[in-house]
């Protein structure tokens, strides 16, 4: 995996080529965040998932190339859209299931539910609910590796919207100015539930930002598993030499409503399917067939496999117990007997 | 008389203060072209156009502030927060600027704005969506609170809020938004600061705001069966707090329940209770008990959400416990 040459502040293209066992590990995980949420959502509509529920349909290059891009010890923070992102760092979608259940053996015991996924073993610091609220976290889960002295980064990602709250830009001067070994992802899906990006700002290159803040910044091919992964290698290595952040703008796309109630009256039909032409995971396939590496016959199975996952991951959910009611007091203080007002 | 939806009933009201008044305009997230995230201001856009009713990028801050600026200068915004959980990215505009301008200078400057939205839960949203924030404007000086449980009294109360000079807070719930209610054809006003009686009793006081009071109601219906009866108190605005109404209450039952969706630390039910046993001490027969949400953040799962919430049966329990008939 060589190193990409690139102009700074510019959009980036892969030119490294990636071996035909990290391809089939692409495509195994993406075909299981897709299957995975493609059964979220089935299970919402039977009211099995309740609350707010985001899925990932569409998306899944980014997740699937920040994961082999970075190393064991990095950390991850993202917003609410949360369940491909720590199956991809390796969690059981069980977990993230029985969480969507709100059952004791979800990955957060029930409590948090779709927005808010957390697993400490995988180093994967939380789905958090309000815009903009994780980006100075994860430019704080940064700030503690370097204070620590580690070789380890933490990347935080983030929708288009968020871009717009203070708490964005905020971060980025400071850990532009402290050189925090952070690397900030815009999951730009073009949309903020129904707005646009361009109702929003003048400036829609979402990337440009970072320059005012002399960050180095770059688009990305955010449905290129390849291009993400070399964009985040390449930002997490000048972390890692204590060069500081960087800011990747993924243009990516989701196929579904925001949440899983939204009309989409703000786009057509016709450009979703435009984009589904676009598909991140045809565009794997694609790249493999190319190569020979791969037959129908082979893809079949990883459907067969990704299948028993998810089924597995169902049947866990529904067996799993509620949390009992006096669970309610606990994981509000770490100290234990602290006296609750009680009526 | 006519029914309309809660939603509608605030509809109607921003829109007929639009029509009277040219200053006025709503700013959001979602307000216009989308119609509003919970439908309130469906087709406000296409009356009133852009420049009346403005789609925000999430920016909380910024357009809070914006609204404060604006109204310093002549104009009277609402400001519409999708949820009052988000107020908080903007509390800093609504504490330290719209709360304070006319007392730092001197009386100079007012703000007429309406900051609105949903407050407290609305299900399994968890931790983070779930937040009553009445007791925490309600304790800024400077600010007046309105938390309606009826779409009459949201209309009214609504219009009311607009044409105020000072700044309000004015609190609903998505659980409401489709509830439906008698609301008359013909403009009216209802004012601010005035509790509303909704239940007539006599046994004990139920003292209650917001979407919870409809906890209260059902309460108030079991008990009924069981030859207790119930007076309700909507305070319809928890600042001020029209604490004449409920003293007045509490001196014919001689009891007193106050159920708020809120923590129990400081909130409004501290505040009744304090102000009850001042002011109408030797009238109560038995302690004040209050039901209030659990002293922890509301999380997902439905065993915990059940654990944590008032409900009817915790409030009848209240109510026999004010009676001594547990
Ligand atoms: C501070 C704040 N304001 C508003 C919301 C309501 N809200 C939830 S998601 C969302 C849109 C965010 O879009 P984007 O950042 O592009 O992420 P995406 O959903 O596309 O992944 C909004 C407005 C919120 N959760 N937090
Ligand atoms: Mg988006």
């Amino acid at each position: 995996m060589g190193k990409v040459e690139t102009k700074k502040n510019s959009i980036k293209k892969s030119t490294a080529s990636f071996s035909k066992d990290q391809y089939f590990h692409w495509l195994e995980q993406m075909i299981l965040m897709r299957r995975f949420e493609e059964k979220t959502g089935q299970l919402y509509v039977q009211q099995k998932i309740r609350g707010f529920c985001h899925l990932y349909i569409g998306q899944e290059a980014v997740a699937a190339g920040i994961v082999s891009a970075t190393k064991k010890g990095d950390k991850h923070i993202t917003a609410y859209r949360d369940h491909a992102y720590p199956i991809a760092l390796g969690l059981h979608p069980k977990y993230v299931m029985a969480e969507m259940y709100a059952r004791a053996t979800g990955c957060s015991r029930g409590k948090g539910g779709s927005m808010h996924m957390f697993s400490k073993e995988h180093n994967f610091f939380g789905g958090h609910g309000i815009v903009g609220g994780q980006i100075p976290l994860g430019a704080g889960i940064a700030f503690a590796e370097q204070y620590l002295g580690t070789q380890n980064v933490c990347i935080t990602a983030m929708g288009d919207g968020a871009v717009r709250q203070g708490a964005f830009h905020e971060a980025l001067n400071m850990a532009m100015t402290w050189k925090l070994p952070v690397v900030f992802i815009i999951e730009n899906n073009l949309y903020a539930m129904g707005t646009s990006v361009a109702r929003t700002s003048n400036v829609t290159d979402l990337y440009k930002l970072g320059c005012a803040y002399e960050m180095p910044s770059y688009q990305v091919d955010g449905l290129s598993v390849e291009d993400v992964h070399n964009a985040v290698y390449e930002a997490a290595e000048r972390a890692r030499r204590g060069e500081g952040p960087t800011l990747l703008e993924m243009r990516t796309y989701r196929y579904r409503g925001h949440s899983m109630s939204d009309p989409q009256t703000y786009r057509t039909k016709e450009e979703v399917e435009e984009y589904k032409k676009n598909d991140c995971i045809e565009r794997v396939i694609k790249t493999m067939k190319n190569n020979n590496w791969i037959t129908d016959a082979d893809i079949e199975k990883i459907e067969e496999k990704v299948k028993a996952i998810v089924d597995e991951s169902v049947q866990f959910a529904e067996e799993s117990p509620y949390p009992e009611p006096h669970e309610l007091y606990e994981d509000v203080y770490v100290q234990h007997d602290y006296p609750f007002i009680k009526e | 008389m006519r029914v309309i939806e809660f939603r509608e009933a605030l509809r109607e009201a921003m829109s007929e203060e639009m029509r009277r008044d040219e200053r006025v305009f709503l700013m959001g997230e979602e307000v216009a072209e989308y119609n509003g995230a919970y439908k309130v201001s469906k087709g406000m856009l296409a009356e009133f156009g852009p420049k009346r009713v403005i789609d925000t990028p999430i920016a909380e801050l910024g357009f809070a502030g914006i609204g404060v600026g604006a109204a310093m200068n002549g104009l009277r915004p609402i400001i519409e927060f999708m949820t009052f959980n988000f107020s908080l990215v903007a509390i800093d505009q609504v504490i330290n600027s719209a709360a304070k301008i006319r007392h730092m200078s001197g009386g100079q400057f007012s703000v007429p704005i309406v900051f609105r939205g949903p407050t407290g839960n609305a299900g399994m949203l968890a931790q983070q969506h779930s937040q009553n924030f009445e007791s925490w404007y309600a304790n800024t000086p400077g600010l007046k609170v309105i938390v309606p449980s009826t779409p009459y009294d949201a209309k009214g109360l609504l219009k009311s809020a607009i044409r105020d000079d000072d700044p309000v807070i004015f609190m609903e719930s998505e659980l409401m938004y489709g509830d439906k209610g008698e609301v008359p054809e013909e403009e009216y006003l209802i004012p601010i600061g005035v509790a509303d009686i909704k239940r007539q009793g006599t046994d004990v006081t139920i003292v209650s705001f917001g979407k919870i009071i409809k906890v209260a109601h059902k309460a108030a219906e079991e008990l009924e069966k069981e030859g207790i009866s119930a007076e309700i108190i909507d305070l319809r605005t928890v600042r001020p707090i029209d604490y004449q109404t409920v003293i007045e209450s509490v001196k014919k039952t001689n009891r007193l329940v106050v159920v708020e969706e809120a923590w129990p630390l400081g909130n409004i039910s501290t505040e009744i209770t304090y102000m009850v046993q001042k002011q109408a001490f030797d009238y109560l027969d038995a302690p004040i008990v209050r039901v209030v949400s659990a002293d922890t953040p509301l999380p997902y799962a439905p065993t915990l959400i059940q654990e944590a919430l008032p409900s009817p049966e915790k409030v009848i329990k209240a109510v026999k416990k004010v009676l001594y008939r547990d």
